[in-house]
């Protein structure tokens, strides 16, 4: 039989349960934490920067990544399934601005992204994603962040975690969280929160930060609007310096 | 682009614009419809103007109807005038070897009611113009009429008056333009 059909991976388990999608977020919940938290004026997401051996080069890695102008990505998981979808996603941008001349809104793209993760869990010779993502973007409607799951689901978040500690995370946001923090507060909140399950010394070079709004704004495509950016390990340092 | 007849302008005035074709349909000199539609709605407050040879009149009318549809399912808003031209744009130079023989002019008010009015050539290269766009058969004689009669910041009624008169006046100057015209004021 298996050698004349191709059955998808993911079949239903008698339970009705999809059994790969577990498993995929298992692989997640083993992946690094990553923090997103909403301000009122833009969003932070944070992630620890973990290497296997203290020899690799730290500046190669990246897990904070501009998918366009105004949206970022972060992830918990497998970093190579990572790269994969960050492809698809920046791809799936630059086709929508290829028709309308724009990027598209946040909620576009989530959709775009998470579309493809659906289709790894019912397509025949696949495997679904192992990484589950934070993607912060800001538009017209304001700022927005969304998680998206390798099951191909998504929500809109006030703050989220994803990875090793997020019930930890999780609730430790819950206890932080009001709806009038401000961008500021947020990047602080965010690293306080990844300080709370960190092994080992933090620095500028074991977390990294993408914000979007709070004055980052710039020109492009004709018009004003917030940028998503990186924080440098300067910027990092100083952060970490207000805290400890 | 003259095998069918017909043409269209649009005007920016304040606040406000309008948008208008004459109803001619014809196989060069011999009129066959005087009740040929050539200015689309697409929103409240944006239309598509075609003029051009009239089955991609038709063609692209549904086409465009389908796309703006589609962009509102998925987006859950109403598509914006700029956003609208440029989708117009991309799909006429997808057909750059084997062009659509229309050249579209797209007038709106976008989300603070600002007017726009776009205008292009049939393989989607656009034009910006804050004061008025003619295109089709009478494209000549509507250039020299909007320019003699426009002027900056009319009211809606003023607006449509100018329209009609300069329609109505490059009409006459053309054999297959007029049997009527219609004007949409936003």
């Amino acid at each position: 039989m298996s050698d004349r059909y191709s059955f998808s991976l993911t079949t239903f388990s008698p339970s009705g349960k999809l059994v790969q999608i577990e498993y995929a977020l298992n692989a997640v919940a083993q992946g690094v934490t990553s923090i997103g938290i909403k301000a009122t004026n833009g969003i932070v997401i944070a992630t620890e920067k973990k290497t296997a051996s203290p020899l690799i080069d730290d500046t190669s890695l990246e897990k904070v990544a501009n998918v366009c102008p105004n949206i970022g990505i972060v992830y918990s998981g497998m970093g190579p399934d990572f790269r994969v979808l960050l492809a698809k996603a920046r791809k799936a941008a630059q086709k929508y601005k290829r028709i309308y001349n724009e990027y598209p809104t946040t909620g576009i793209l989530v959709k775009d992204v998470a579309s493809v993760m659906q289709e790894f869990t019912q397509s025949g010779g696949v495997r679904p994603f192992g990484v589950s993502l934070l993607i912060a973007g800001y538009d017209e409607t304001g700022p927005v962040l969304y998680q998206v799951d390798p099951s191909g689901s998504y929500w809109a978040w006030k703050a989220s975690a994803i990875g090793k500690n997020m019930i930890n995370a999780k609730t430790f946001l819950e206890k932080r969280y009001n709806d009038d923090i401000e961008l500021e507060d947020a990047v602080h909140t965010s690293i306080l929160t990844l300080k709370e399950g960190f092994e080992g010394q933090m620095t500028e070079h074991s977390i990294e930060i993408g914000i979007i709004g709070g004055g980052t704004t710039g020109f492009t495509e004709g018009k004003e609007q917030p940028l998503f950016r990186k924080l440098s390990p300067s910027e990092v340092r100083d952060y970490l310096a207000n805290i400890s | 682009m003259d095998y069918n007849g017909g043409t269209v302008l649009a005007m920016a005035g304040k606040n406000c614009v309008v948008v208008g074709s004459d109803k001619r349909l014809g196989v060069q000199n011999l009129t066959l419809s005087t009740e040929f539609q050539k200015v689309f709605p697409v929103t409240e407050k944006c239309y598509i103007a075609l003029p051009g040879l009239a089955t991609d009149v038709q063609t692209l009318s549904e086409l465009f109807r389908l796309k703006c549809n589609m962009y509102k399912l998925r987006e859950e808003r109403e598509i914006e005038p700029l956003t609208l031209a440029n989708m117009i744009s991309s799909t006429l130079y997808g057909r750059r070897f084997g062009p659509y023989f229309c050249e579209p002019i797209i007038a709106g008010l976008d989300k603070n009611n600002k007017p726009h009015i776009y205008g292009m050539d049939l393989i989607g290269c656009l034009n910006f113009p804050d004061d008025f766009a003619v295109a089709g058969c009478a494209e000549a004689a509507l250039f020299g009429m909007c320019e003699s009669l426009w002027e900056p910041d009319l009211e809606p009624d003023e607006l449509f008056e100018t329209a009609s008169q300069a329609l109505l006046s490059a009409a006459d100057r053309n054999s297959i333009v007029g049997w009527g015209a219609v004007i949409h004021t936003m």
